[in-house]
């Protein structure tokens, strides 16, 4: 891939949500909850305000172009901070300590004093109308040499239902941002430095994991294209493609600029009503239109249409920046006559509008507001692709591409959040704050130390039920069979539709989660290792720990064994005869069915071979 | 004291790494600059280095244009949460915020009337005091006899109360008196001043002529409530529908976004009289919270009061070593008024022995008077009634929509 050559500059900011036990404002605990078990709902407008310099932010306005009206879904774990109806409480000082345990992983230093802001989003995400954010620390390196610029401490912002609905649950929850250089020259390295800085986090143990829990945005530029910003990468795995797919749209609006400039393209600013040419249409949405207005683009011919991304043309940036006033989209003469807009009706259009050959029009059917804010809005963008690439905010869309979200914010939508102290981080502090071992680190140990295959090791490492697995080790359950159990086992009791939660909740003993209670009885040589699944089972099936130990019983004495064992010698006399002392595995897995899992496999191993060696006659 | 002043370009180092930003103020000790990317941070003034002193520049002021054909309405400010702005001396919102910068802020409030504006102050309305309620009263009274159809007050919400009701008892006014103000900063995008201002402003052209208090009905942006300046009160710390009217239905309702008006037909109508201000108040008055265990001699510190409201406990108690030292107080010369702190309700001192006997000393029952408003009322009758009797008779009657006759079967309004 050639985007080192084109001197791809890529840095990378990671959204990763704290495992505390409130939330970052307010006391609420941080539970993500079914919408359905809402107990209200209210609604609001959010609106544009001038900041202290007297300026409205330009990402903040153009989110105004429309009133509109937020509706917020309430449960009884949100309250009135979650609802903009009460000041924020204190900043969550567990969520600092994790903050800083990070940035100190990442060789940052500390804020001397800590200063929450407000950050304007006036998407509807936030009920405030702004994002709560402190910038914690600077100035760090991954262990790789990526520079790391800073680390902040954000409120999560509530999580969209449907359209401008929204869900309280999700809003404050505490999460870290941590912003790279723009060092990266290829799209491979993007995704390594995300999957690596990933790893950094969860080494904590403190952050939460699954599905929308870390979310990267991706900054991006080449050379003569611009500083774009990709919001909301959810998966690892998608990273580089988004990066190439990026470049490659900033190349190919460089290309359109060139080709623009040689025909000498230019930008009608005036608009023009064409309702009455579609009088007769049989086009239903240009029908039921209260006004069609459309733009002369000069020398724009071909080029609207022209592909950017795969399946995206300029001809969807305008559409984009059309949405922002509310309609459904464009139409532009690259693509018609099509959607039921014949090739009289376009010609008409040419004519009506005085477009020759080389233009493209373009038209909007709305009501004659929003048609008239999405015909600026047009004429704005074609105005940029003159210019090359616009700096903007980008949303993924699936597969890869990115659509227009609105422009780069500027330094004018932050201001401070004057309801919450400043914080001192004293050197005391700083220096009291302990370093946890990073899992590749970990990874290596468990290999080495405890002697568990690397592979095994790492996904141990890795998995979220690492403490576990360490308290259990610690306790004396050997470490393969407490790694198998809590992996593997695990996985495919919960693949066979059992609720495996149960295991890791504490039944009966001491506070102690199920399945290490269940170790433990192993090590203690209380219950064989091979009945650990059925008893596992049992337990998702409701029955308590000891009386799922006890369910596999009659125990059964060394009597009944040297029984059991000799009559299953007896049985098979002639094929332990042919085999001799070999007969002794291919024996055991009948033998061990019998005997249920109440009886260590070494000792029945014991009492068969002796059966074999009698039967043999030795 | 840092040395810098803000807006200077300053320089620093943090873990040995350069950096710049702009010095906004000092906050415990620390230098607080802004960084280019729009955060703030608190460094040691010791570690900064001053590279470029800037002068700040001063936000240019948009001319505000008004449609001369709309009718006019006076903006009157006193401060609060509606026009408050953030204060980088010391970080804190505060009151700066002058009507004109209202009508930069609302846009929509210049499509409603044209505005003439005024300023009274600019005071959080905790520090809001009798003299600033007569000065007010006079200005609004000056506004209407200058032909304002209507007149708005923004005021902060924790005291609004009271001088709604105080406005309500100076003034016979033929137009609407809104008083208005925003729960929520006036920097937030979220902030209810938006919509209580448009709302406000609607009812300032409406056909009301009563001094009354337009806010949120509701946590959600759907409408206002036009509550009667006498009956209204802040009944929650920091929630947008803080304000509810007791013992009775608000005066009508105004819908958002489309700003339509509806009155209930107790709502005094327009006319074309001319204003009466009486803006005399007996400001040696005083309003006392009852609590069990109270000591009858705290009374003792009301003897150079001229009158006293007392919040007693249910119908209107307080304990009965009290009625001596009331009785002592009254015979000083002191009018006592009861009333209740349920808030709900009437005052009955006729059922038990301790109300028979606060009768019997000379206590007045404020019937179903909230004892904010009582206390009000009691300043504007002891400063304008010739005797004691006049005042007496004042107190017992209802003058503003104070006290209602009848009390009617209302719920509390249950909040979800």
């Amino acid at each position: 891939m050639g985007s080192e050559e084109q001197g791809l500059k890529a840095g990378i900011e990671i959204h990763q949500q704290l495992n505390t036990r409130e939330k970052l404002f307010c006391h609420c605990p941080p539970v993500l909850r079914p919408f359905d078990q809402r107990n209200g709902e209210f609604f609001r407008y959010l609106r544009a305000t001038e900041s202290e310099l007297g300026e409205i932010d330009r990402a903040a306005e153009e989110e105004m172009k429309n009133l509109r009206r937020f509706c917020y879904y309430t449960y009884d774990t949100t309250c009135l901070v979650e609802n903009d109806e009460e000041p924020p409480a204190p900043l969550n000082r567990e969520a600092l300590f994790i903050c800083l345990q990070i940035a100190k992983m990442c060789g940052m230093t500390p804020v001397p004093q800590v200063h929450t802001m407000r950050k304007l989003v006036i998407d509807g995400s936030n009920t405030s109308g702004f994002q709560r954010t402190a910038l914690v620390a600077v100035n760090g390196t991954l262990p790789g040499g990526v520079p790391i610029e800073t680390i902040c401490l954000e409120e999560e912002a509530a999580q969209r239902v449907e359209g401008d609905t929204f869900s309280l649950d999700r809003l404050g929850i505490p999460l870290v941002e941590i912003t790279t250089a723009p060092t990266m020259r290829t799209p491979e390295e993007v995704a390594e430095v995300a999957r690596y800085i990933g790893m950094v986090l969860r080494s904590t143990g403190m952050v939460r994991r699954g599905l929308g829990t870390i979310r990267q945005d991706i900054n991006i530029s080449i050379p003569g294209g611009a500083r774009v910003e990709i919001k909301g990468v959810q998966e690892l795995d998608l990273i580089a493609e988004v990066v190439r797919r990026e470049v490659q749209r900033q190349k190919n609006l460089l290309s359109i600029r060139d080709r623009l400039l040689a025909r000498g393209a230019g930008v009608d600013p005036r608009v023009r009503d064409v309702t009455p040419l579609f009088s007769g249409t049989k086009s239903s949405i240009l029908r039921k239109a209260p006004c069609i207005l459309s733009v002369l683009l000069p020398g724009f011919a071909g080029l609207v249409g022209s592909e950017i991304q795969p399946g995206r043309r300029l001809g969807s940036e305008f559409s984009d920046y059309a949405k922002k006033c509310g309609v459904g989209g464009i139409f532009h003469t690259d693509e018609l006559p099509a959607y039921g807009i014949t090739g009289e009706e376009v010609e008409a259009l040419r004519k009506a509008t005085g477009a020759r050959e080389e233009d493209c029009v373009v038209i909007v059917a709305a009501d004659a507001g929003r048609a008239e804010c999405a015909c600026r809005q047009v004429i704005r963008r074609a105005g940029l692709a003159l210019e090359g690439v616009p700096e903007e905010t980008r949303r993924m869309e699936e597969g890869g591409n990115t659509s227009y979200m609105r422009p780069l914010p500027g330094a004018a939508r932050m201001y401070p959040e004057t309801d919450v102290l400043p914080v001192r981080i004293t050197r005391e502090y700083w220096d009291s704050i302990p370093v946890p071992e990073l899992l590749e680190k970990r990874a290596a140990r468990f290999a080495s130390e405890l002697g568990l295959d690397p592979a095994l090791a790492q996904q141990v490492a890795y998995s979220g039920n690492l403490p576990l697995f360490e308290e259990a080790v610690r306790r004396g359950v050997a470490p393969p069979l407490a790694a198998r159990t809590l992996l593997a086992t695990v996985r495919e009791i919960s693949r066979e539709g059992l609720d495996t939660s149960v295991l890791l909740e504490p039944r009966e003993t001491a506070g102690d989660p199920a399945i290490l209670s269940v170790l433990l009885a192993v090590a203690e040589g209380r219950l064989a290792k091979e009945a650990v699944p059925q008893v596992l089972r049992s337990i998702c099936q409701g029955t308590g720990v000891s009386a799922a130990i006890a369910a596999l019983e009659p125990r059964i004495d060394d009597a009944q064994l040297r029984a059991i064992a000799g009559r299953l010698v007896r049985e098979r006399i002639a094929f332990v005869r042919e085999k001799g002392h070999s007969a002794l595995g291919p024996l055991m897995g009948p033998m061990m069915k019998e005997v249920g899992g109440t009886v260590d496999g070494k000792k029945v191993s014991q009492v068969l071979r002796d059966a074999i060696r009698d039967a043999l006659g030795g | 004291m840092t040395g810098f002043l803000p807006g200077d370009r300053v320089s620093f180092s943090l873990g040995g790494q350069p950096g710049t930003g702009t010095y906004i103020t000092e906050r415990d000790g620390m230098a607080v600059l802004k960084l280019d990317s729009g955060y703030n941070i608190g460094i040691p003034p010791e570690g900064c280095t001053l590279l470029e002193r800037v002068e700040v520049p001063r936000p240019v002021a948009k001319e505000v244009i008004q449609d001369p054909s709309l009718p006019p309405l006076s903006i009157i400010s006193t401060g609060g949460t509606i026009a408050s702005r953030i204060d980088y001396r010391t970080g804190a919102v505060t009151s700066q915020f002058d009507a004109a910068d209202i009508l930069r802020a609302i846009p929509g409030l210049r499509e409603i009337a044209r505005y003439t504006t005024r300023k009274i102050s600019t005071i959080l309305s905790e520090n809001m005091t009798p003299a600033l309620w007569c000065e007010l009263a006079r200005a609004v009274c000056a506004e209407i006899r200058d032909g304002a159809r209507g007149v708005i007050v923004t005021h902060g919400t924790d005291t609004m109360g009271y001088t709604a009701a105080a406005l309500s008892f100076m003034l016979d006014t033929p137009v609407p008196v809104v008083f208005v103000g925003s729960q929520r900063s006036a920097d937030r995008p979220s902030s209810d001043n938006q919509m209580n201002a448009l709302c406000s402003s609607r009812v300032g052209v409406s056909d009301l002529s009563e001094v009354v208090v337009v806010m949120h009905e509701t946590t959600s942006d759907d409408r206002c409530a036009i509550h009667r300046g006498t009956r209204v009160r802040k009944m929650h710390t920091s929630r947008r529908d803080a304000f509810q009217s007791l013992g009775t239905s608000p005066l009508g309702y105004v819908s958002y976004p489309d700003l339509e008006v509806t009155l209930s037909p107790d709502a005094r109508r327009r006319n074309d009289g001319e204003p009466i201000l009486r803006d005399r108040l007996e400001e040696r008055c005083a309003l006392l919270q009852f609590y069990p265990g109270m000591p009858p001699d705290t009374l003792r510190n009301y003897g150079s009061c001229r009158g006293l409201v007392i919040a007693g406990t249910g119908l209107g108690h307080v304990s009965s070593g009290m009625v001596p030292e009331i009785k002592d107080l009254i015979d000083g010369g002191t009018m006592v008024v009861m009333t209740s702190q349920c808030l709900h309700g009437r005052v009955c001192d006729r059922v038990y022995d301790t109300g028979r006997d606060l009768l019997k000393a000379g206590v007045i029952e404020g019937e179903d008077m909230l004892p904010e408003t009582a206390l009000v009322k009691l300043m504007w009758v002891l400063g304008n009634a010739k005797d004691g009797e006049e005042a007496r008779a004042l107190m017992q009657r209802n003058l503003k929509g104070e006290y209602l006759p009848r009390s009617m079967p209302w719920e509390a309004k249950s909040r979800a």
